[in-house]
Protein backbone atom coordinates (compact mmCIF):
# COMPACT_ATOMS: atom_id res chain seq x y z
CA UNK A 1 0.00 0.00 0.00
CA UNK A 2 0.77 3.44 -0.94
CA UNK A 3 0.72 5.14 2.63
CA UNK A 4 0.13 9.46 2.33
CA UNK A 5 -0.10 10.36 5.50
CA UNK A 6 -2.30 13.50 6.13
CA UNK A 7 -1.09 15.58 9.25
CA UNK A 8 0.93 18.41 7.83
CA UNK A 9 -1.62 20.41 6.47
CA UNK A 10 -2.62 23.97 7.41
CA UNK A 11 -6.13 22.97 8.02
CA UNK A 12 -4.93 21.50 11.54
CA UNK A 13 -4.53 24.37 14.30
CA UNK A 14 -1.51 23.00 15.21
CA UNK A 15 0.40 23.14 11.36
CA UNK A 16 -1.27 26.19 10.94
CA UNK A 17 0.29 28.16 14.34
CA UNK A 18 3.75 26.52 13.31
CA UNK A 19 2.90 27.97 9.46
CA UNK A 20 2.57 31.21 10.95
CA UNK A 21 5.09 31.37 13.61
CA UNK A 22 7.48 30.03 11.21
CA UNK A 23 7.95 27.11 14.18
CA UNK A 24 10.37 24.05 12.33
CA UNK A 25 10.06 21.71 15.40
CA UNK A 26 6.05 20.94 15.04
CA UNK A 27 6.46 20.18 11.25
CA UNK A 28 10.18 18.21 11.64
CA UNK A 29 8.06 16.03 14.74
CA UNK A 30 5.09 15.72 12.35
CA UNK A 31 7.45 14.08 9.73
CA UNK A 32 9.39 12.18 12.14
CA UNK A 33 6.45 10.84 13.73
CA UNK A 34 4.72 9.69 10.59
CA UNK A 35 7.37 8.30 9.01
CA UNK A 36 8.19 5.88 11.52
CA UNK A 37 4.27 5.24 11.99
CA UNK A 38 4.53 3.84 8.05
CA UNK A 39 4.21 7.30 5.41
CA UNK A 40 5.43 6.45 2.47
CA UNK A 41 4.98 9.81 1.09
CA UNK A 42 4.13 12.64 3.55
CA UNK A 43 1.15 15.32 2.21
CA UNK A 44 2.37 18.89 2.43
CA UNK A 45 -0.84 21.16 2.12
CA UNK A 46 -0.85 24.67 2.99
CA UNK A 47 -4.28 24.98 3.61
CA UNK A 48 -5.87 28.24 4.63
CA UNK A 49 -2.74 28.98 6.74
CA UNK A 50 -1.22 31.85 5.16
CA UNK A 51 -1.70 34.40 2.34
CA UNK A 52 1.89 33.30 0.60
CA UNK A 53 0.42 30.47 -0.47
CA UNK A 54 3.69 29.44 -2.72
CA UNK A 55 6.57 30.38 -0.13
CA UNK A 56 4.52 28.93 2.59
CA UNK A 57 4.82 25.47 0.64
CA UNK A 58 8.66 26.21 -0.14
CA UNK A 59 9.13 26.62 3.86
CA UNK A 60 7.22 23.63 4.40
CA UNK A 61 9.32 21.35 1.54
CA UNK A 62 12.66 22.75 2.84
CA UNK A 63 11.46 22.53 7.21
CA UNK A 64 10.47 19.09 6.21
CA UNK A 65 13.39 17.95 4.46
CA UNK A 66 16.09 19.74 6.65
CA UNK A 67 15.48 16.14 8.75
CA UNK A 68 13.14 13.75 6.80
CA UNK A 69 14.27 12.02 3.65
CA UNK A 70 10.28 10.52 2.76
CA UNK A 71 9.14 11.59 -0.17
CA UNK A 72 6.32 14.24 -0.44
CA UNK A 73 3.31 14.92 -1.78
CA UNK A 74 2.32 18.40 -2.65
CA UNK A 75 -0.97 18.91 -2.47
CA UNK A 76 -2.71 22.00 -4.12
CA UNK A 77 -5.35 22.44 -7.02
CA UNK A 78 -3.04 25.97 -7.97
CA UNK A 79 -0.27 24.78 -10.09
CA UNK A 80 1.44 27.83 -9.21
CA UNK A 81 1.98 26.68 -5.47
CA UNK A 82 2.86 23.09 -6.80
CA UNK A 83 5.61 24.25 -8.84
CA UNK A 84 6.43 26.65 -5.99
CA UNK A 85 7.04 23.39 -3.79
CA UNK A 86 9.06 21.49 -6.73
CA UNK A 87 11.54 24.72 -7.15
CA UNK A 88 13.20 23.53 -3.72
CA UNK A 89 12.08 19.69 -3.54
CA UNK A 90 15.23 17.36 -3.38
CA UNK A 91 12.39 14.89 -5.58
CA UNK A 92 15.46 12.01 -5.87
CA UNK A 93 13.16 9.36 -3.89
CA UNK A 94 10.21 10.72 -6.16
CA UNK A 95 6.75 13.04 -5.41
CA UNK A 96 3.47 13.54 -5.66
CA UNK A 97 1.60 15.74 -7.47
CA UNK A 98 -1.56 16.15 -5.38
CA UNK A 99 -3.83 16.93 -7.42
CA UNK A 100 -5.02 18.30 -10.33
CA UNK A 101 -8.96 17.11 -12.10
CA UNK A 102 -9.12 16.19 -15.71
CA UNK A 103 -9.88 20.13 -16.63
CA UNK A 104 -11.71 22.67 -15.49
CA UNK A 105 -13.90 25.61 -16.57
CA UNK A 106 -10.36 28.14 -16.18
CA UNK A 107 -7.90 25.99 -16.84
CA UNK A 108 -8.83 23.19 -19.79
CA UNK A 109 -4.92 22.35 -19.52
CA UNK A 110 -4.73 21.92 -16.20
CA UNK A 111 -3.45 17.97 -16.22
CA UNK A 112 -1.25 19.02 -19.18
CA UNK A 113 0.41 21.44 -17.04
CA UNK A 114 0.65 18.60 -14.13
CA UNK A 115 1.69 16.14 -16.43
CA UNK A 116 4.88 18.70 -17.57
CA UNK A 117 5.97 19.84 -14.11
CA UNK A 118 6.14 15.79 -13.12
CA UNK A 119 8.12 14.99 -16.08
CA UNK A 120 10.35 18.31 -14.58
CA UNK A 121 10.61 16.83 -11.63
CA UNK A 122 12.23 13.81 -12.19
CA UNK A 123 11.63 10.07 -13.44
CA UNK A 124 9.95 8.38 -9.93
CA UNK A 125 7.43 12.17 -9.72
CA UNK A 126 3.91 10.86 -9.92
CA UNK A 127 0.38 12.63 -10.23
CA UNK A 128 -2.51 12.24 -8.40
CA UNK A 129 -5.73 12.99 -10.67
CA UNK A 130 -9.23 13.47 -9.31
CA UNK A 131 -11.91 12.00 -11.48
CA UNK A 132 -14.26 15.52 -11.61
CA UNK A 133 -14.17 18.00 -14.59
CA UNK A 134 -15.38 21.35 -15.33
CA UNK A 135 -18.81 19.86 -14.65
CA UNK A 136 -17.49 19.44 -10.95
CA UNK A 137 -17.65 15.97 -8.71
CA UNK A 138 -19.73 13.35 -10.66
CA UNK A 139 -22.19 12.09 -8.37
CA UNK A 140 -22.71 8.67 -10.14
CA UNK A 141 -20.85 5.77 -11.14
CA UNK A 142 -20.42 6.17 -14.93
CA UNK A 143 -19.56 9.56 -15.36
CA UNK A 144 -16.70 8.69 -12.58
CA UNK A 145 -15.48 5.80 -14.98
CA UNK A 146 -15.81 8.53 -17.76
CA UNK A 147 -13.58 10.70 -16.35
CA UNK A 148 -10.82 8.19 -15.00
CA UNK A 149 -11.09 6.33 -18.88
CA UNK A 150 -10.50 9.97 -20.17
CA UNK A 151 -7.91 10.39 -17.17
CA UNK A 152 -5.71 7.37 -18.66
CA UNK A 153 -5.54 7.77 -22.40
CA UNK A 154 -5.08 11.27 -22.04
CA UNK A 155 -1.37 10.47 -19.91
CA UNK A 156 -1.20 7.67 -22.87
CA UNK A 157 -1.23 10.06 -25.20
CA UNK A 158 1.45 12.09 -23.80
CA UNK A 159 3.49 9.06 -23.16
CA UNK A 160 2.95 9.59 -19.22
CA UNK A 161 3.46 6.04 -17.24
CA UNK A 162 0.43 4.43 -15.95
CA UNK A 163 2.45 3.88 -13.39
CA UNK A 164 3.11 7.16 -12.27
CA UNK A 165 -0.55 8.05 -12.55
CA UNK A 166 -3.14 8.07 -9.40
CA UNK A 167 -6.54 7.99 -10.01
CA UNK A 168 -8.60 10.02 -6.61
CA UNK A 169 -12.30 8.86 -7.53
CA UNK A 170 -13.23 11.50 -4.80
CA UNK A 171 -14.51 10.29 -1.35
CA UNK A 172 -17.18 12.76 0.08
CA UNK A 173 -18.80 13.12 3.58
CA UNK A 174 -20.91 10.44 4.59
CA UNK A 175 -22.78 12.96 6.44
CA UNK A 176 -24.13 15.40 3.99
CA UNK A 177 -28.12 14.80 3.40
CA UNK A 178 -28.13 12.18 0.27
CA UNK A 179 -24.65 11.62 0.25
CA UNK A 180 -25.12 8.13 1.80
CA UNK A 181 -24.91 6.42 -1.51
CA UNK A 182 -21.86 7.83 -2.20
CA UNK A 183 -19.31 5.42 -0.96
CA UNK A 184 -20.75 2.51 -2.35
CA UNK A 185 -21.06 4.76 -5.64
CA UNK A 186 -16.88 4.93 -4.98
CA UNK A 187 -16.80 1.16 -4.43
CA UNK A 188 -18.42 0.59 -7.84
CA UNK A 189 -16.65 2.85 -9.87
CA UNK A 190 -13.30 1.01 -8.32
CA UNK A 191 -14.22 -1.99 -9.39
CA UNK A 192 -14.36 -0.64 -12.93
CA UNK A 193 -11.62 1.66 -13.19
CA UNK A 194 -9.27 -0.80 -12.02
CA UNK A 195 -10.11 -2.44 -15.35
CA UNK A 196 -9.19 0.74 -17.70
CA UNK A 197 -4.88 -0.18 -18.08
CA UNK A 198 -2.83 -3.17 -17.79
CA UNK A 199 -1.49 -2.96 -15.08
CA UNK A 200 -4.35 -0.99 -13.21
CA UNK A 201 -3.36 2.43 -12.74
CA UNK A 202 -3.10 3.06 -9.10
CA UNK A 203 -6.07 4.21 -7.04
CA UNK A 204 -5.86 6.15 -4.05
CA UNK A 205 -8.79 8.53 -1.86
CA UNK A 206 -8.58 10.97 0.43
CA UNK A 207 -9.96 8.77 3.23
CA UNK A 208 -10.47 10.94 5.85
CA UNK A 209 -12.67 13.08 3.95
CA UNK A 210 -15.20 10.54 4.18
CA UNK A 211 -15.72 10.63 7.97
CA UNK A 212 -16.05 14.82 7.96
CA UNK A 213 -18.14 16.19 10.75
CA UNK A 214 -19.79 12.59 11.59
CA UNK A 215 -19.14 10.53 14.82
CA UNK A 216 -16.79 7.40 15.14
CA UNK A 217 -14.42 9.01 12.51
CA UNK A 218 -11.66 6.26 12.79
CA UNK A 219 -14.10 3.83 13.08
CA UNK A 220 -15.83 4.49 9.52
CA UNK A 221 -12.51 5.45 7.85
CA UNK A 222 -11.07 2.05 8.55
CA UNK A 223 -13.77 0.23 7.72
CA UNK A 224 -14.39 1.92 4.04
CA UNK A 225 -10.57 1.49 3.92
CA UNK A 226 -10.70 -2.30 4.23
CA UNK A 227 -13.57 -2.15 1.61
CA UNK A 228 -11.43 0.02 -1.00
CA UNK A 229 -8.35 -2.34 -0.26
CA UNK A 230 -10.80 -5.37 -1.23
CA UNK A 231 -11.31 -2.75 -4.90
CA UNK A 232 -8.19 -2.86 -5.90
CA UNK A 233 -7.86 0.35 -3.18
CA UNK A 234 -3.68 0.56 -3.23
CA UNK A 235 -2.91 4.18 -2.14
CA UNK A 236 -4.94 6.69 0.54
CA UNK A 237 -3.99 9.78 1.91
CA UNK A 238 -4.77 8.76 5.61
CA UNK A 239 -4.17 9.67 9.47
CA UNK A 240 -1.15 7.24 10.14
CA UNK A 241 -0.79 8.19 13.50
CA UNK A 242 -4.39 6.13 13.84
CA UNK A 243 -2.92 2.96 14.95
CA UNK A 244 -6.55 1.06 14.66
CA UNK A 245 -6.59 2.21 10.83
CA UNK A 246 -3.14 1.04 9.90
CA UNK A 247 -3.65 -2.48 11.93
CA UNK A 248 -6.95 -2.59 9.55
CA UNK A 249 -5.25 -1.55 6.55
CA UNK A 250 -1.75 -3.80 7.17
CA UNK A 251 -4.66 -6.68 7.67
CA UNK A 252 -6.79 -6.39 4.62
CA UNK A 253 -3.42 -6.08 2.62
CA UNK A 254 -2.58 -9.37 4.37
CA UNK A 255 -6.00 -11.08 3.17
CA UNK A 256 -5.84 -9.81 -0.30
CA UNK A 257 -2.32 -11.60 -0.34
CA UNK A 258 -0.52 -8.50 -1.02
CA UNK A 259 1.83 -9.45 2.00
CA UNK A 260 3.07 -13.06 2.78
CA UNK A 261 1.30 -13.89 6.40
CA UNK A 262 3.61 -14.09 8.96
CA UNK A 263 2.48 -14.81 13.23
CA UNK A 264 3.91 -10.57 13.21
CA UNK A 265 2.74 -9.51 10.45
CA UNK A 266 0.85 -6.24 12.56
CA UNK A 267 4.34 -5.47 14.06
CA UNK A 268 6.26 -5.24 10.53
CA UNK A 269 3.84 -3.72 8.26
CA UNK A 270 4.87 -0.60 9.62
CA UNK A 271 8.91 -1.33 8.76
CA UNK A 272 7.99 -2.68 5.66
CA UNK A 273 7.14 0.79 4.60
CA UNK A 274 9.97 2.09 5.33
CA UNK B 1 2.24 -13.48 -34.90
CA UNK B 2 4.31 -10.80 -33.18
CA UNK B 3 5.60 -11.30 -29.69
CA UNK B 4 3.73 -9.38 -27.05
CA UNK B 5 6.31 -7.22 -24.93
CA UNK B 6 5.46 -8.81 -21.56
CA UNK B 7 8.56 -7.68 -19.63
CA UNK B 8 7.61 -6.62 -16.17
CA UNK B 9 9.64 -4.29 -14.11
CA UNK B 10 9.46 -4.32 -10.24
CA UNK B 11 10.07 -1.80 -7.23
CA UNK B 12 12.40 -4.18 -5.45
CA UNK B 13 15.12 -6.81 -5.45
CA UNK B 14 17.08 -9.59 -3.78
CA UNK B 15 19.76 -8.41 -1.19
CA UNK B 16 23.41 -8.66 -2.58
CA UNK B 17 25.29 -10.74 0.17
CA UNK B 18 28.69 -10.66 0.39
CA UNK B 19 30.54 -13.37 2.04
CA UNK B 20 34.24 -13.98 3.58
CA UNK B 21 36.49 -11.66 4.57
CA UNK B 22 39.89 -11.68 2.77
CA UNK B 23 43.08 -10.05 4.35
CA UNK B 24 41.61 -6.38 3.77
CA UNK B 25 38.28 -7.37 5.35
CA UNK B 26 39.66 -9.18 8.61
CA UNK B 27 39.60 -12.86 8.05
CA UNK B 28 42.13 -15.12 6.02
CA UNK B 29 39.49 -15.53 2.43
CA UNK B 30 41.34 -15.40 -0.64
CA UNK B 31 38.23 -15.19 -2.63
CA UNK B 32 34.88 -13.79 -1.73
CA UNK B 33 31.86 -14.64 -3.21
CA UNK B 34 28.93 -11.89 -3.96
CA UNK B 35 25.15 -13.61 -4.65
CA UNK B 36 21.67 -12.36 -4.96
CA UNK B 37 20.97 -8.66 -6.23
CA UNK B 38 18.27 -9.86 -8.46
CA UNK B 39 15.56 -7.18 -10.04
CA UNK B 40 12.98 -10.13 -11.60
CA UNK B 41 11.81 -13.30 -11.90
CA UNK B 42 14.65 -15.51 -12.98
CA UNK B 43 15.20 -14.95 -16.58
CA UNK B 44 12.42 -12.34 -17.00
CA UNK B 45 13.35 -8.78 -18.16
CA UNK B 46 16.79 -7.88 -19.63
CA UNK B 47 20.14 -9.57 -18.18
CA UNK B 48 21.10 -6.77 -16.24
CA UNK B 49 18.21 -7.58 -13.60
CA UNK B 50 19.43 -10.68 -13.08
CA UNK B 51 21.85 -9.89 -10.36
CA UNK B 52 24.61 -12.25 -9.36
CA UNK B 53 25.25 -15.87 -10.72
CA UNK B 54 23.83 -18.59 -8.45
CA UNK B 55 26.85 -20.22 -6.76
CA UNK B 56 27.83 -24.16 -5.52
CA UNK B 57 28.62 -24.86 -1.99
CA UNK B 58 30.21 -28.34 -1.93
CA UNK B 59 29.54 -30.60 1.30
CA UNK B 60 32.25 -31.18 3.43
CA UNK B 61 31.58 -33.81 6.26
CA UNK B 62 33.05 -33.34 9.98
CA UNK B 63 33.22 -36.86 9.92
CA UNK B 64 33.45 -39.91 7.28
CA UNK B 65 29.87 -40.32 6.63
CA UNK B 66 28.42 -43.51 7.50
CA UNK B 67 25.56 -44.16 4.80
CA UNK B 68 26.47 -42.52 1.84
CA UNK B 69 25.87 -45.00 -1.64
CA UNK B 70 29.33 -45.97 -2.87
CA UNK B 71 29.00 -43.49 -5.88
CA UNK B 72 28.80 -40.71 -4.05
CA UNK B 73 31.91 -41.86 -1.70
CA UNK B 74 34.38 -42.95 -4.79
CA UNK B 75 35.30 -39.30 -5.70
CA UNK B 76 36.26 -38.59 -1.95
CA UNK B 77 37.58 -42.33 -0.90
CA UNK B 78 41.11 -41.17 -0.11
CA UNK B 79 40.11 -37.70 2.01
CA UNK B 80 36.70 -38.81 4.20
CA UNK B 81 38.65 -38.93 7.27
CA UNK B 82 40.34 -35.03 6.61
CA UNK B 83 37.77 -32.30 6.47
CA UNK B 84 40.97 -29.63 4.87
CA UNK B 85 41.88 -32.03 2.41
CA UNK B 86 38.05 -33.23 1.73
CA UNK B 87 37.65 -29.16 1.52
CA UNK B 88 40.69 -28.74 -1.16
CA UNK B 89 39.99 -31.01 -3.12
CA UNK B 90 36.34 -30.01 -3.64
CA UNK B 91 38.15 -25.98 -4.30
CA UNK B 92 41.11 -27.36 -6.29
CA UNK B 93 39.67 -30.15 -8.14
CA UNK B 94 36.15 -29.48 -8.24
CA UNK B 95 36.17 -25.93 -8.60
CA UNK B 96 33.53 -25.26 -5.30
CA UNK B 97 33.19 -21.24 -4.83
CA UNK B 98 32.28 -21.93 -0.83
CA UNK B 99 32.17 -25.03 0.94
CA UNK B 100 29.36 -25.91 3.45
CA UNK B 101 30.74 -27.72 6.84
CA UNK B 102 28.45 -29.94 7.98
CA UNK B 103 28.50 -30.82 11.27
CA UNK B 104 26.51 -34.19 11.14
CA UNK B 105 28.70 -35.44 13.38
CA UNK B 106 27.87 -33.54 16.84
CA UNK B 107 24.07 -35.01 16.21
CA UNK B 108 23.80 -37.69 19.44
CA UNK B 109 22.51 -40.24 17.11
CA UNK B 110 25.45 -39.88 14.78
CA UNK B 111 28.85 -39.38 16.82
CA UNK B 112 28.01 -37.14 19.98
CA UNK B 113 31.14 -35.25 19.21
CA UNK B 114 31.72 -32.50 21.19
CA UNK B 115 32.33 -28.47 20.78
CA UNK B 116 36.15 -29.35 20.51
CA UNK B 117 35.79 -31.51 17.63
CA UNK B 118 33.71 -29.10 15.77
CA UNK B 119 36.25 -25.89 16.29
CA UNK B 120 39.05 -28.44 15.30
CA UNK B 121 37.57 -29.31 12.18
CA UNK B 122 36.81 -25.88 11.35
CA UNK B 123 39.89 -24.21 11.71
CA UNK B 124 41.42 -27.58 10.03
CA UNK B 125 39.18 -26.56 7.11
CA UNK B 126 39.84 -22.78 7.19
CA UNK B 127 43.46 -23.55 6.68
CA UNK B 128 43.26 -25.94 4.29
CA UNK B 129 41.34 -23.46 1.78
CA UNK B 130 40.60 -19.95 1.14
CA UNK B 131 37.18 -19.75 -0.50
CA UNK B 132 34.32 -18.47 1.99
CA UNK B 133 32.55 -21.38 4.35
CA UNK B 134 29.63 -21.85 5.37
CA UNK B 135 29.10 -23.28 8.74
CA UNK B 136 25.86 -26.02 8.81
CA UNK B 137 24.51 -27.45 11.97
CA UNK B 138 23.23 -30.88 12.89
CA UNK B 139 19.55 -30.02 13.32
CA UNK B 140 19.13 -31.36 17.03
CA UNK B 141 18.80 -28.29 19.07
CA UNK B 142 20.03 -28.67 22.10
CA UNK B 143 23.53 -29.81 20.81
CA UNK B 144 23.52 -27.49 18.15
CA UNK B 145 22.99 -24.69 20.95
CA UNK B 146 26.25 -26.04 22.85
CA UNK B 147 28.31 -26.09 19.82
CA UNK B 148 27.59 -23.86 17.05
CA UNK B 149 28.47 -20.70 19.24
CA UNK B 150 32.14 -22.21 19.55
CA UNK B 151 31.83 -23.16 15.92
CA UNK B 152 30.78 -19.07 14.86
CA UNK B 153 33.64 -17.95 17.55
CA UNK B 154 36.03 -19.83 16.04
CA UNK B 155 35.58 -18.99 12.69
CA UNK B 156 35.15 -14.95 13.66
CA UNK B 157 35.75 -12.22 11.52
CA UNK B 158 35.81 -14.68 8.12
CA UNK B 159 32.29 -13.51 7.25
CA UNK B 160 30.68 -17.31 7.42
CA UNK B 161 27.14 -18.05 6.70
CA UNK B 162 25.89 -19.71 9.62
CA UNK B 163 22.84 -21.50 10.41
CA UNK B 164 20.64 -22.40 10.66
CA UNK B 165 18.03 -20.91 13.06
CA UNK B 166 14.39 -21.96 13.33
CA UNK B 167 10.95 -20.28 14.48
CA UNK B 168 11.74 -22.64 17.59
CA UNK B 169 15.48 -22.03 17.93
CA UNK B 170 17.22 -18.80 16.85
CA UNK B 171 18.28 -17.39 19.94
CA UNK B 172 21.58 -18.35 21.02
CA UNK B 173 23.14 -18.89 17.47
CA UNK B 174 21.46 -15.48 16.10
CA UNK B 175 23.32 -13.86 18.85
CA UNK B 176 26.57 -15.38 18.44
CA UNK B 177 26.54 -14.72 14.98
CA UNK B 178 25.84 -10.87 15.22
CA UNK B 179 28.61 -10.49 17.58
CA UNK B 180 30.78 -12.72 15.39
CA UNK B 181 30.13 -10.42 12.10
CA UNK B 182 28.73 -13.58 10.12
CA UNK B 183 25.73 -14.07 8.07
CA UNK B 184 22.76 -15.91 9.19
CA UNK B 185 20.50 -19.06 7.92
CA UNK B 186 16.95 -18.77 8.65
CA UNK B 187 15.15 -22.05 8.17
CA UNK B 188 11.27 -22.95 7.31
CA UNK B 189 9.72 -25.98 6.80
CA UNK B 190 8.21 -25.59 3.37
CA UNK B 191 6.33 -22.89 5.01
CA UNK B 192 6.08 -19.58 3.57
CA UNK B 193 4.85 -17.64 6.66
CA UNK B 194 7.08 -19.34 9.02
CA UNK B 195 9.70 -18.58 6.64
CA UNK B 196 8.82 -14.68 6.80
CA UNK B 197 8.53 -15.08 10.94
CA UNK B 198 11.86 -16.45 11.53
CA UNK B 199 13.39 -13.63 9.69
CA UNK B 200 11.58 -11.11 11.55
CA UNK B 201 12.27 -12.82 15.11
CA UNK B 202 15.94 -12.49 13.95
CA UNK B 203 15.27 -9.25 12.97
CA UNK B 204 13.92 -7.94 16.24
CA UNK B 205 16.91 -9.49 18.14
CA UNK B 206 18.71 -6.67 16.05
CA UNK B 207 20.00 -9.28 13.01
CA UNK B 208 20.42 -7.24 9.86
CA UNK B 209 17.85 -8.31 7.48
CA UNK B 210 21.05 -8.12 4.48
CA UNK B 211 23.07 -10.35 6.29
CA UNK B 212 20.19 -12.75 6.23
CA UNK B 213 20.29 -15.77 3.57
CA UNK B 214 17.24 -18.25 3.86
CA UNK B 215 16.95 -21.62 3.94
CA UNK B 216 13.21 -23.32 2.68
CA UNK B 217 14.15 -26.39 2.88
CA UNK B 218 14.74 -28.66 -0.25
CA UNK B 219 12.68 -31.32 -1.67
CA UNK B 220 14.76 -33.50 -3.94
CA UNK B 221 13.31 -33.99 -7.73
CA UNK B 222 10.12 -36.99 -7.12
CA UNK B 223 10.43 -36.04 -3.54
CA UNK B 224 8.58 -32.97 -2.82
CA UNK B 225 10.51 -30.54 -5.58
CA UNK B 226 7.11 -28.87 -6.14
CA UNK B 227 6.66 -27.27 -2.91
CA UNK B 228 10.58 -25.67 -2.89
CA UNK B 229 10.17 -24.56 -6.06
CA UNK B 230 6.75 -22.44 -5.76
CA UNK B 231 8.36 -21.35 -2.27
CA UNK B 232 11.62 -20.31 -4.09
CA UNK B 233 9.50 -18.47 -6.36
CA UNK B 234 6.44 -17.12 -3.94
CA UNK B 235 9.86 -15.59 -2.48
CA UNK B 236 11.80 -14.30 -5.23
CA UNK B 237 8.02 -12.66 -6.33
CA UNK B 238 7.21 -10.81 -2.54
CA UNK B 239 11.09 -9.75 -2.96
CA UNK B 240 10.57 -7.75 -5.69
CA UNK B 241 7.63 -6.37 -4.61
CA UNK B 242 9.24 -4.95 -1.85
CA UNK B 243 8.56 -7.15 0.80
CA UNK B 244 11.94 -6.83 2.90
CA UNK B 245 11.38 -9.54 5.16
CA UNK B 246 11.64 -11.69 1.81
CA UNK B 247 14.25 -10.14 0.15
CA UNK B 248 16.89 -12.46 1.33
CA UNK B 249 19.28 -14.77 -0.97
CA UNK B 250 18.07 -18.32 -1.03
CA UNK B 251 20.06 -21.44 -0.35
CA UNK B 252 19.17 -25.05 -0.52
CA UNK B 253 20.10 -28.37 0.23
CA UNK B 254 20.52 -30.81 -3.16
CA UNK B 255 23.43 -32.40 -2.28
CA UNK B 256 21.63 -34.53 0.72
CA UNK B 257 17.98 -34.38 -0.76
CA UNK B 258 18.80 -36.28 -3.65
CA UNK B 259 21.02 -38.24 -2.19
CA UNK B 260 18.54 -40.02 0.04
CA UNK B 261 16.06 -41.02 -3.52
CA UNK B 262 16.05 -44.22 -3.95
CA UNK B 263 16.39 -43.57 -7.76
CA UNK B 264 19.74 -41.47 -7.12
CA UNK B 265 21.95 -44.11 -4.14
CA UNK B 266 20.10 -47.61 -5.36
CA UNK B 267 22.75 -49.80 -6.55
CA UNK B 268 20.91 -53.07 -7.69
CA UNK B 269 17.95 -51.60 -10.15
CA UNK B 270 18.95 -53.36 -13.65
CA UNK B 271 16.26 -51.20 -14.92
CA UNK B 272 17.18 -47.78 -13.92
CA UNK B 273 20.83 -47.34 -15.39
CA UNK B 274 24.19 -47.65 -13.98
CA UNK B 275 24.10 -46.43 -10.73
CA UNK B 276 27.31 -44.60 -11.06
CA UNK B 277 24.86 -42.05 -13.35
CA UNK B 278 22.08 -42.31 -11.71
CA UNK B 279 23.26 -40.17 -8.99
CA UNK B 280 24.85 -37.17 -9.96
CA UNK B 281 22.26 -36.74 -12.84
CA UNK B 282 19.49 -37.06 -10.23
CA UNK B 283 21.40 -34.41 -8.27
CA UNK B 284 22.09 -32.02 -10.85
CA UNK B 285 18.42 -32.10 -12.55
CA UNK B 286 17.02 -31.32 -9.26
CA UNK B 287 19.52 -28.42 -8.40
CA UNK B 288 19.07 -27.08 -12.26
CA UNK B 289 14.95 -27.07 -11.45
CA UNK B 290 15.55 -24.98 -8.37
CA UNK B 291 17.71 -22.67 -9.93
CA UNK B 292 15.00 -21.26 -12.26
CA UNK B 293 12.94 -20.83 -9.59
CA UNK B 294 15.35 -18.57 -7.78
CA UNK B 295 17.92 -20.23 -5.91
CA UNK B 296 21.15 -18.22 -4.97
CA UNK B 297 23.49 -20.94 -2.81
CA UNK B 298 22.84 -24.61 -4.09
CA UNK B 299 24.54 -27.12 -1.93
CA UNK B 300 26.11 -30.05 -3.91
CA UNK B 301 27.97 -33.00 -3.01
CA UNK B 302 29.26 -35.16 -6.58
CA UNK B 303 31.45 -33.70 -8.42
CA UNK B 304 29.88 -34.85 -11.88
CA UNK B 305 26.88 -33.67 -10.63
CA UNK B 306 28.63 -29.90 -9.52
CA UNK B 307 30.49 -29.90 -13.11
CA UNK B 308 27.03 -30.42 -14.77
CA UNK B 309 25.42 -27.35 -13.37
CA UNK B 310 28.20 -25.22 -13.60
CA UNK B 311 28.01 -25.71 -17.25
CA UNK B 312 24.59 -24.60 -17.02
CA UNK B 313 25.03 -21.68 -14.85
CA UNK B 314 28.00 -20.34 -17.32
CA UNK B 315 25.42 -21.70 -20.38
CA UNK B 316 22.21 -19.45 -18.93
CA UNK B 317 23.27 -16.60 -16.34
CA UNK B 318 25.01 -13.64 -17.87
CA UNK B 319 27.24 -11.29 -14.65
CA UNK B 320 25.23 -8.41 -14.71
CA UNK B 321 27.39 -4.89 -14.75
CA UNK B 322 25.57 -3.30 -12.16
Amino acid sequence: MIIIAERINGMFTNVKQAIADKDKKVIQELARKQTEAGATYLDVNVGTAAADQAGTMQWLVETIQETCATPLSLDSQKPDVIAAGLKVINAENGVILNSTPLNKKTDEEIFDKYMEMADQAGPKACIITLTMDKNGVPQDVDTRVAIAADIISKAMEKGFDSQRLFVDPIILPVKVPNAQVQPGNILSAMDQIRYLSEPAPHMTIGLSNLSQGATERSLINRVFLAMGISRGLDSAIVDVLDEKLMNVLATAEMLMNKQIYSDSFLKVYASMNE
Amino acid sequence: MPVPEIAESFTGSVNRVTLGATKDGGGTRTSIVTVGGARNMVYGGSPNDAGEKPVIAMDVLDARPDDWPDALLEPYKDVLDSPGDWAKKCVEEYGAELICLKFEAIHPDKGDKDATHAVKVTEEVLKAVGVPLVLWSCGFDEKDNQVMPKVSGAAKGENCLIGTVTEDNYKSLTAIALADGHFLITEAPLDINIAKQVNILASDMGFPLERIVTFQSTGALGYGIEYAYSIQERQRQAALTGDKMMAMPAICDVGYESWRAKEAKLADAPGWGDAADRGPMWEAATAVCLLQAGVDIIRMRHPRAVAAVKGFIDQVCQKNNS
